[in-house]
């Protein structure tokens, strides 16, 4: 047999695997797990938007759509990008439909990156980032938050890590894995740098719709952003859509008409079931949207209690599902707690540092899980900080 | 919405919650949740708790029907005061005064077809004010108070995911 190996590209031979494969493996082998490890709704997708989907079938959408979405789906998508963020975008030239957030920004990255072109990343981030980055040819540049800003990216981070080759910023909040978001002050901070140093941003809003005690704030609603800005949303999070892959990027017509062009011979169009069901999501999806994030909200509560009260408090995360605390009361490093706590305690959760290096010392819990779960999960948990407590 | 709406919600979704439970959930104080708890109990909103069970599953061959009943309403009380004497057999689980071609819809449950007949031909059908009944036997249930009867859906998430 040959060598697979020798014909593969330096930059995809030098992509770390993923942080998490590992102990994925571990713990996908054991049973009687609870899982804080996921990174998805505990929903099923709502009954009326898969009906739709059903429904659609039955009359037999079952084609090719126009390659940037269907034009039905596009408006809906305008329409509610107004009625959210009060942004106005054109369903023709401005809005492109992908499969998932992760298609649209790794079509970003290779529309807008040249060789040696900068991307500044803030860490603790999804895993997607950095090897999107580098796989398009740029270089990525880490941009470290701490716990004490609640994992925002500061202004001096910023400021200190802008090079003459800087090109994309991508801001990702609410962010995964911290739960940390930046409201409107916190982003107006960087706007002047951002503008003055001729940065486009790849906004990830995919968490958007599931800020508390709040409303997201998208940094295209601040003065001078909209046109630098592509804002990257989808059905996953807020409707309880992850497997459906369907998501969208907002922004100015010249780079939502290249990533087009490279979505049309790449990927052709995003399965016209999944838009079919995304239409009706947004027609008719709010209620249900709602009722959902107020249920977050009440895990988000009592999970952050609960961690407080087994003595691994955490910052309060005002987004997406997830919770952030830090472990430095056992001394262990995030990897460690995470592989004993699974092999003593059956608890899954993710180690911070797989969302880059400055997660380093915390874990990720997701609290999209029942009532009873966050119960049980808390007292194996807090038994365990109880034995490991240094 | 308000605290007490909340409240409700939640135990109507999860009788077992524990007010500390509803508190941390709502971001409220214990006291406060657990006062207004029992106030709403005080009050009859919150008229008991109970279990929802697939009976069937469990083993038992109990029939229930749904009964149409036509009554005569009364001076000054309607249908109140008849409803109200339906009410009180323990046989009976539920009772509607419903718009449409009949007055009363009554849930009967009993442990045989014979043991509802018997209740509704000597008990139900005799009162005074009963014109007719029209009796429906369920044949099975798929859906109860929000909870489906043998529902496939499942936690099929990975484990661990990104």
């Amino acid at each position: 047999m040959i060598d697979g190996k020798k014909y593969l590209t330096n930059s995809i031979k030098s992509l770390p695997p993923s942080g998490i494969r590992r102990f994925f493996d571990l713990a996908s082998h054991m049973e009687g797990v609870i899982s804080l490890g996921v990174g998805e709704p505990d929903f099923v997708t709502p009954w009326h938007i898969r009906e739709a989907c059903f429904y659609s079938l039955e009359k037999g959408y079952t084609m090719y759509t126009a390659n940037a979405g269907m034009i039905e789906l596009r408006e809906e998508i305008a329409r509610y990008m107004h009625g959210w963020q009060n942004l106005s975008y054109d369903p023709e030239t401005e809005i492109l439909v992908t499969v998932g957030v992760s298609e649209a920004i790794d079509l970003a990255f290779r529309v807008l990156l040249e060789p040696g072109d900068e991307v500044l990343i803030p860490e603790p981030s999804y895993v997607s980032y950095v090897p999107g980055t580098i796989v398009a040819g740029g270089t990525p540049v880490i941009l470290d938050t701490r716990e004490e800003d609640e994992f925002r990216l500061t202004r001096d981070e910023l400021a200190r890590k802008i090079t003459p080759r800087s090109k994309v910023l991508l801001l990702t909040y609410p962010n995964n894995p911290t739960g940390g978001i930046m409201g409107r002050d916190h982003l107006l901070d960087l706007v002047d740098i951002i503008v003055a140093n001729d940065l486009i941003v790849i906004s990830d809003e995919i968490y958007g719709e599931l800020t508390y005690e709040g409303k997201h704030v998208s940094i295209a609603t601040l003065p001078g952003m909209k046109e630098r800005t592509i804002v990257m949303n989808g059905f996953s999070k807020a409707f309880a859509m992850t497997g459906w892959r369907v998501g969208y990027a907002c922004g100015n017509r010249d780079i939502i008409g290249a990533m087009t062009k490279l979505h049309q011979y790449t990927i052709l169009c995003a399965p016209i079931m999944s838009q079919m069901a995304a239409i009706e999501a947004l027609r008719h999806g709010e209620a249900e949207m709602r009722r959902m994030v107020e249920d977050y909200d009440y895990r988000r509560r009592l999970i952050l209690k609960g961690l407080k009260e087994i003595g691994l408090p955490s910052f309060e995360p005002r987004g997406a599902f997830y919770v952030f605390p830090s472990i430095s009361v056992t001394g262990m490093s995030s990897m460690e707690f995470s592989e004993k706590l699974l092999q003593e305690e059956k608890v899954a959760v993710v180690p911070g540092n797989a969302f880059g290096r400055s997660g380093e010392g915390f874990i990720r819990c997701c609290y999209a899980s029942s009532v009873d779960h966050i119960e049980q999960a808390l007292e194996r948990i807090g038994a365990f900080i109880a034995r490991h407590r240094v | 919405m308000s605290l007490v709406r909340r409240i409700l919600e939640l135990l109507e979704r999860d009788a077992r919650h524990t007010s500390q439970q509803i508190a941390a959930m709502l971001g409220e104080d214990e006291n406060r949740v657990a006062a207004e708890i029992a106030r709403l109990e005080k009050d009859k909103i919150i008229l008991g708790r109970t279990t929802i069970i697939n009976w069937e599953k469990a083993g038992d061959d109990g029939v229930t029907a749904m009964v149409e009943v036509k009554v005569t309403p009364e001076r000054e009380v309607g249908f109140d005061a008849i409803a109200n004497r339906i009410c009180r057999f323990p046989e009976v689980r539920a009772v509607y005064l419903m718009s449409g071609s009949y007055d009363l819809a009554v849930v009967v449950h009993g442990k045989d077809l014979k043991d509802i007949s018997t209740f509704i031909s000597q008990k139900l059908a005799t009162m005074d004010q009963v014109q007719s009944t029209t009796t429906h036997f369920v044949l099975k249930r798929y859906k109860q108070d929000g909870f489906i009867f043998d529902d496939k859906e499942m936690d099929r998430r990975l484990v661990v995911s990104p």
